[in-house]
């Protein structure tokens, strides 16, 4: 030990909370060489957006001894990122975030490997996100988070009495931030309310009744919505309007002047125009350091037990004062999302397209173009093409064939939902029984295919 | 290079042209330069800060590549105050950076009128004599002072300043000023001038709800003696009166009055906090006032006369259910009301800048209105002193703390962050910070504890074993997330000091990384 610690680390200071025994720690906590060595070689972790939160998090992990990590983010970045978004220069705008993120890192942190992923969260296939022992999100929708929240829950089992299998669990941890304020929280599936469980803590945005906007605007930003809503698909019929198109957003500022002056409205502004249009959220690095940093710390402690770990929601709120406070909240039993799976019984006749259909009226799931797997195995995809084709024919066969002739099984099937008026890819966990069928099978000890 | 604007358009929809303007004039300055420090100054760096100047003696060690960002293998064995300075000005090239090779703890003892250049000095990871000494600087210098610290899962931030004035306090939550109950003459005529009963159902839904409840105020009013709904009942009873006048389910102006009778409710006149900064002595202005005190002192004589117990009215409303033309009408008449209180007030302020030797036009008529539409909100912070808090900290709060189950892993961090001082004053090393004797270590850094809450005047009180026990393993040892954390509190913080918007934290901020049950510490 002597011997080690003379020698000069880049671990020096984790050195202390890895190698050390602690009296508040986490249950799972081996204190040693290997448990550091271990972090390093084995734990891989992905961390979802390489924006505000995603740029400190890569860089917060990478200096918390992870070694693998990879990031997964579909835009490029712009000049409004670079007052927060510290990896970024100004000759870096218009390359895709998470490549220029990845290499930063890498420049400055040693030893440390990060795969980048410049795609939508909704392309990679649900196995590519099982080969994380955790995922770190760092998003600033909450549709992306439903949808990472499902993909991590989907790999939850329950065993036979409807308890969560703990060898099943993906852990994630969540970030959010907007201006002074933040949240910082930790999702273990089984164990902890998943972000659906939770779903009410975001509340849906506001948005103007039409006929306030078409009859009696009183303030700029309803100018705005009326240039941007309605006046918009008036003047360009089939052209759809950009909000990364300055023409467009000029375009739009400019009606939404003239109607301001039509009805004695003050206050329209461009950079209102914007901040109305695009919905954006104003965002500092302060916070977003804050938010990251504690998430980072969430990361390590769940994945060396080296502390304990937050329980399970942190606020932090800076704009009266400072303000942090841990809320614990429970799992909602009957989560769609989280839970053992909806229950579908079904007859044995039943096709795999007659299955789709009936997903479609089910009061639960109102899923339409569902895609269809059973245990890893695509049953039906409804894209690419090429998937679509293969899998067509099996449309027309019994679905209790296709899932091997079990009398219960698991299945996932992901497709469109409607949400507050807005279209969302979901993911859905489906315990399926057909009727009549002597079940002796487990589902559980049945193998993957 | 793009326009500065556009780079900074995210924070200017928070602290505006003004915030961002005196951000680019402050001058910060930081001591040491580890990942707290660092981190601390990469966040203001961003948002485009005048200047930093980075303090620190200490070369670049290996070990600093494990927590520090702005460091790396090529920076080994040289200075680390250079280093984090060249990877900060590769982040904004709009920010003037610049670094001393020097030890804070030199500087400060050699040198104390070097700090009085700044506006604002970060100060991490110093001891405690460091801490008392650079604070009686910056206290004579009037420079701010914001230490923060980060030692293995805990850590503080900490403002010292003798007083910070807040205009722009933004608070998320504030009752509007509608004055529904106390309407001045204009307001009563625009609502007298509408009719309630009006027969148009469009008309109806369109009339706004602070006109149905000026009036429905003014009726009730009539008819109680001159007083408005108290009790229980005489709310309810209001609230039905207003339900009674819809003539469809379907009426949002209604709805909306209903929601808002609260605000008929309420009392008159000013809030606690307000009163309070009026009572303050500063209120009594001399030729050594500052702007903000003067325009307290205009704003004391206002609400004694003109105001009738009131301050100037803020002159804006929420949005409401109305019809276009009522709503412009209605933003006008408390627009047009608001001009003339800043009027009022700028003639009193005059008068008082006068009187007190000062040239009359020294406060601009922006600053006026902005002080007007604010004036409600104001804030005023003032810190203990770090000698006084570390001599005599308040006692029943400390002993509150001791015995809350809430506070007790805080004050414990708290009691133990500075015992680690002393216990490195007295042993050279900080408790843990180097393997073996781990066990000495812990019953010297229990012994040290015991003895300095005793010298607090907490005898007899005593920490957990196993809180004791962390703070050896800790080691003194500074990690990266830890220290990004309380870097990202310090420099929200500077932010809110420098802009003067929003509310800067009061007391000390203890962090807490085993279980994010971190508190603010009044002593």
């Amino acid at each position: 030990m002597a011997d080690a610690e003379a020698q000069p680390s880049q671990s020096r200071d984790l050195d202390k909370l890895l190698l050390r025994p602690g009296h508040l720690v986490g249950a799972n906590f081996e204190p040693g060489q290997d448990l550091r060595d271990d972090l390093a070689q084995y734990a891989k972790v992905l961390v979802v957006g390489a924006g505000g939160l995603g740029c400190e998090l890569l860089k917060d992990l990478a200096l918390s001894g992870f070694k693998n990590l990879e990031v997964i983010d579909m835009d490029r970045i712009e000049v409004t990122n670079l007052n927060r978004q510290f990896l970024f220069r100004l000759e870096d705008v218009g390359k895709p975030k998470a490549e220029v993120a990845a290499k930063r890192v890498m420049e400055r942190v040693s030893g440390v490997s990060i795969k980048p992923h410049y795609c939508r969260i909704e392309d990679k296939e649900i196995d590519f996100y099982s080969d994380f022992n955790i995922i770190v999100l760092g998003l600033d929708s909450i549709e992306a988070r439903s949808y990472i929240n499902s993909v991590a829950c989907s790999f939850l089992e329950y065993d036979s009495d409807d308890n969560p299998r703990e060898e099943t669990f993906k852990p994630m941890v969540d970030g959010g931030t907007e201006g002074f304020k933040g949240h910082a929280r930790v999702i273990v599936p089984g164990v902890t309310p998943c972000f659906e469980c939770t779903i009410w803590l975001f509340p849906p945005q506001v948005k103007f009744p039409l006929c306030t906007l078409a009859e009696t605007p009183r303030t700029a930003a309803h100018c705005i919505e009326y240039a941007h809503l309605i006046k918009w698909d008036e003047v360009h019929s089939g052209k759809s309007f950009d909000p990364d198109d300055p023409k467009h957003m000029k375009w739009v500022y400019d009606e939404a002047v003239k109607r301001a002056e039509l009805f004695g409205i003050p206050g329209v502004t461009y950079s209102l125009t914007q901040g109305v249009v695009k919905n954006i959220i104003p965002a500092i690095a302060s916070t977003n350091a804050i938010i990251s940093a504690a998430c980072a710390l969430e990361t390590l402690k769940i994945t060396s037990g080296c502390s304990k770990t937050l329980s399970n929601y942190l606020t932090y709120n800076g704009v009266e004062g400072l303000h942090t406070k841990v809320t614990e909240f429970v799992r909602d039993k009957d989560c769609l999302v989280c839970g053992p799976g909806v229950l579908i019984e079904l007859e044995t006749s039943v096709t795999l397209q007659k299955f789709i259909d009936l997903l479609e009226e089910h009061p639960k799931l109102l899923l339409s173009k569902a895609s269809v797997t059973h245990q890893g195995n695509n049953l039906y995809m409804q894209a690419p093409p090429v998937l679509e084709e293969m899998t067509r024919s099996n449309l027309s066969l019994p679905l209790f064939e296709l899932m091997g002739k079990t009398a219960k099984s698991a299945l996932h099937v992901t497709g469109t939902t409607t949400k507050n008026d807005k279209k969302t890819s979901v993911l859905r966990k489906l315990r399926v029984v057909f009727k009549g069928v002597d079940g002796v099978t487990d589902m559980d000890t049945a193998g993957g295919a | 290079m793009a326009e500065p604007k556009t780079k900074y358009d995210r924070q200017l929809r928070i602290w505006g042209e003004q915030g961002q303007a005196a951000l680019e004039k402050a001058s910060i300055c930081l001591l040491n330069c580890g990942p707290t420090g660092s981190e601390t100054l990469k966040n203001l760096v961003l948002g485009g800060v005048g200047s930093i100047t980075v303090i620190d003696g200490s070369k670049v060690e290996v070990g600093d590549l494990g927590n520090n960002f702005m460091v790396d293998e090529s920076s080994v064995g040289q200075s680390k105050a250079q280093c984090v300075c060249s990877f900060l000005q590769e982040l904004n090239d709009a920010v003037k950076a610049k670094f001393i090779e020097e030890y804070p703890e030199a500087l400060i003892e050699t040198n104390p009128s070097f700090f009085s250049q700044f506006t604002l000095v970060v100060a991490t990871q110093l001891g405690e004599d460091s801490m008392v000494k650079l604070d009686t600087i910056c206290r004579q210098a009037n420079v701010m002072l914001i230490f923060a610290r980060s030692y293995g899962l805990t850590g503080f931030v900490r403002i010292s300043l003798k007083e910070h004035t807040v205009v722009e306090s933004k608070p998320d939550h504030f009752l509007d000023d509608l004055r529904l109950n106390n309407p001045w003459p204009e307001l009563k005529r625009f609502a007298e001038s509408i009719d309630l009963d009006v027969q148009d159902p469009v008309v109806h839904k369109h009339t706004p709800y602070v006109v149905i409840l000026v009036k429905v105020a003014e009726q009730w009013a009539k008819s109680h003696g001159g007083s408005l709904p108290s009790t229980r009942d005489e709310k309810k009873e209001f609230k039905d009166l207003l339900k009674a006048r819809m003539i469809s389910m379907d009426e949002d102006n209604y709805k909306e009055a209903i929601e808002a009778s609260f605000k008929v409710f309420a009392r008159r006149g000013i809030g606690p906090d307000l009163q309070q900064i009026l009572n303050d002595s500063s209120a009594e202005v001399d030729s050594n006032s500052s702007d903000f005190w003067v325009m307290v002192a205009a704003l004391k004589e206002f609400i004694a006369n003109e105001g009738g117990g009131e301050a100037p009215l803020e002159g804006s409303i929420p949005d409401m259910t109305s019809s276009t033309e009522l709503y412009v009408n209605l933003q006008n008449i408390y627009q047009a009301k608001a001009e003339a209180d800043v009027l009022v007030i700028e003639q009193r302020v005059r008068n008082i800048l006068k009187k007190i030797g000062k040239d009359p036009n020294s406060i601009s008529q922006t600053t006026l209105k902005g002080f007007c539409r604010n004036a409600r909100k104001l804030k005023v912070c003032r810190y203990r002193s770090i000698e006084d808090e570390f001599n005599s900290p308040i006692l029943p709060e400390l002993q509150k703390y001791l015995t809350d189950e809430d506070y007790s892993v805080a004050v414990g961090f708290y009691i133990l962050l500075r015992a680690v001082d002393r216990f490195a004053a007295n042993y050279n090393s900080f408790p843990g910070q180097f393997d073996g004797g781990m066990d000495e270590e812990i019953s010297r850094l229990k012994t040290t504890a015991v003895g300095l809450l005793s010298d607090l005047g907490c005898n007899g009180l005593t920490l957990t074993e196993d809180l004791i026990n962390e703070m050896c393993r800790f080691g003194a040892s500074e990690l990266h997330a830890v220290a990004a954390f309380i870097g990202g509190i310090a420099s929200q913080e500077v932010i809110k000091l420098i802009t003067s918007q929003f509310l800067p934290m009061s007391g000390t901020f203890i962090f807490s990384g085993i279980d994010h049950k971190s508190q603010l510490l009044s002593l």
